[in-house]
């Protein structure tokens, strides 16, 4: 029966993971208790390992890392967010970085089947055959997943703030962590995505150079905006110039921009006719 | 009483606790370390008195044990009232004189903190262990206490973990220093500046050394009162009139001056938070009238609470622990019966 899943099904099972993950959170959280480590990890890692699967069978039938469509685009950037959730996430001691994730994870992976019109068309060999274009666009892409979960992390730090503030500190902000946890661990984000960025555009770059007419402009400079907004967002972060809430909802926008330009980049790109129908 | 009632074995409760004496008869009552040893050594004589255990906190001063008779127990008020010169009818009207079942299930509660004056404390479950452990290498705990006691010490974990009655808060030092874990996770590397030297601050700065906090200063508006709690509290201190100056050098300030006026203004805080880092800055004001501009409260990634705002989370916390009770007695019921089926049989 399993051989006979396509790569959606397996990435619609995923997506129910997910919200399995985000719904047992809410559960818990609404009978007052913190959702169990555990059990959370579990769903998300669960979850992950289909998605996984999906991926690759999806990779094997374009013949590439599948970053073609904006659907495709979508799947990657929420798995780069829940891979780096279980390799440095788990560690965070808040199984609510846990729901957190899978929250934005079932929304992406959700939101991306729910629009059959995303992945209507699939594009094979899109990189060509090279390997270093293969690995500048999946780079690209995981440091998108890595700013989604900066933008998890600053949103519990906007979330940890307004319960600071306005002195409500029972229930369920009770889980979450400190301020100065959400903050250094959003600052190590903010700088593993630049980074990652940073060796993205750098490899692209080897390639543009040396054949300038295959650069498309609009996609390069959003790109490369969007690279220098975050770049610039680390610099005034580490020189103490944006800190606290503004840093938090500086992190948010931009990843919103980043998402969004997902969409417009890959429909920039020149036409290649659709070879595998949905 | 008749004889049958006089000669039957049975688990006992003696003693006097917060419930019934105020702290003035307690004070009489309490058991020093030496008392204690020669009050265990009169109590072993009692050839009718076959195990016991005392446990002597401040709130507390109770008998455990496993006696022959009722007149046993008669014995052992006697004993303890001759020993605290303490008048035996006084002593009779204040008591707690329980048995079999209500002594396992007393035991129970008070092990899991139901019977505490802070519901929910957590330090009785360690003095109960230190009176069993007391007990076992005085010899004079037996197969009957020795199960009635690990099992109380298994109710009292489960009741902490399957319940909230431990959650939050309930002393506002305490309420203080949950605050800054808050704001700054580990403590160990924050550096706190206290602000008067009255008992209300020395309590918030004991609280937060207790709990890791990495330096603290303190600063009064007497040099040598704060020189003074300085050397109790481990610390250093800072002339009054400099505070303003080094606000950006710590991370949480404590005041509790008697100063008619503020002794913090907007300015200064703004002006130090120009000059540091991401760090937050927590700002704790106890005093009366406030030592705090309370426009400070408004500035990113600054935190400041008051007496009244550590009070009423302190009485939220305190309210919630309440609500588990009825939680909390129904398993300490349940074990207790189950207990009592086990150790009825062993008397």
């Amino acid at each position: 029966m399993l051989t006979q899943l396509t790569d959606r099904d397996w990435l619609w099972i995923a997506a129910e993971f997910y919200l399995v993950g985000f719904l047992v959170g809410t559960w818990s959280l609404m009978r007052g208790g913190k959702p169990s480590n555990f059990l959370m990890n579990g769903i998300i890692f669960a979850g992950y390992l289909i998605q996984l699967t999906g991926l690759y069978f999806r990779g094997m039938a374009v013949g590439g890392c599948p970053l073609g469509n904006t659907f495709e685009l979508f799947q990657f950037t929420a798995w780069s967010a829940t891979t780096l959730y279980l390799v440095v996430g788990v560690t965070f001691r808040s199984s609510m970085l846990g729901f957190f994730t899978a929250s934005l994870s079932a929304s992406l992976t959700l939101t991306s089947l729910l629009i059959p019109a995303w992945d209507a068309t699939r594009r094979e060999h899109i990189f060509g055959g090279n390997a270093w274009i293969e690995f500048h666009a999946a780079f690209a892409l995981f440091s998108y997943g890595v700013f989604a979960l900066l933008a998890l992390t600053a949103s519990m730090l906007l979330l940890r703030n307004y319960s600071l503030k306005s002195k409500r500190l029972g229930g369920w902000f009770s889980f979450l962590p400190s301020i100065r946890d959400l903050d250094l661990i959003s600052v190590r984000l903010l700088g593993t995505g630049v980074s990652i960025m940073t060796v993205s555009l750098a490899v692209g770059s080897m390639y543009w150079m040396r054949d300038t007419e295959s650069v498309n402009a609009f996609k390069l400079i959003l790109t490369v905006a969007i690279w220098a907004a975050y770049a610039l967002t680390l610099s005034k972060r580490l020189r103490g110039k944006l800190i606290s809430t503004r840093f938090a909802w500086t992190c948010i926008v931009l990843f919103v921009i980043a998402l969004a330009s997902l969409g417009p980049v890959n429909s920039s790109r020149p036409p290649e006719p659709p070879v595998i129908g949905s | 009483m008749n004889t049958s009632e006089k000669q039957r074995a049975g688990l006992f409760v003696l003693g006097a606790t917060h419930h019934n004496a105020p702290l003035e008869v307690r004070e009489k009552l309490s058991v020093s370390e030496s008392a204690n040893e020669q009050l265990h050594l009169k109590l072993s004589n009692l050839s009718t008195l076959r195990e016991f255990s005392i446990l002597n906190t401040c709130n507390r001063i109770e008998f455990y044990g496993v006696a022959e008779t009722e007149e046993t127990i008669r014995q052992i008020q006697q004993l303890f009232c001759e020993q605290q010169d303490f008048a035996e009818d006084e002593f009779a009207k204040i008591c707690l004189s329980i048995r079999d079942f209500d002594a396992v299930q007393h035991l129970l509660s008070v092990a899991s903190g139901l019977d505490s004056q802070l519901i929910g404390e957590t330090e009785i479950f360690g003095q109960i262990k230190d009176s069993y452990a007391q007990a076992q290498e005085r010899k004079s705990a037996g197969p009957v206490l020795n199960k009635v006691f690990q099992k109380a010490f298994q109710t009292a974990k489960h009741v902490r973990t399957n319940t909230a009655i431990t959650s939050g808060q309930v002393s506002v030092a305490n309420v203080a220093v949950d605050l800054a874990n808050s704001i700054f996770g580990e403590l160990t590397d924050t550096r706190i500046l206290l602000l008067g030297a009255g008992e209300i601050g020395e309590k918030a700065a004991r609280a937060f050394k207790s709990r890791g906090a990495g330096s603290i200063t303190v600063s009064s508006r007497h040099l040598e009162r704060a020189m003074k709690l300085a050397s109790a509290l481990d610390a250093t201190a800072l002339p009054f009139e400099l505070r303003e100056g080094h606000i950006v050098d710590f991370d949480i300030i404590v005041c509790s001056t008697a100063a008619p006026g503020s002794i913090i203004s907007i300015s200064a805080v703004k002006k130090a938070l120009t000059r540091r880092s991401a760090r937050p800055l927590f700002l704790i004001d106890l005093a009366m009238p406030r030592d705090i501009d309370f426009r400070v409260g408004d500035l990113p990634n600054t935190y400041l609470y008051n007496l009244d705002d550590l009070a009423a989370i302190a009485e939220e916390n305190r309210s919630a622990r309440e609500s588990e009770i009825d939680k909390c007695q129904l398993i300490i019921a349940e074990r207790a019966e189950t207990l009592w089926k086990q150790t009825e049989s062993r008397l």
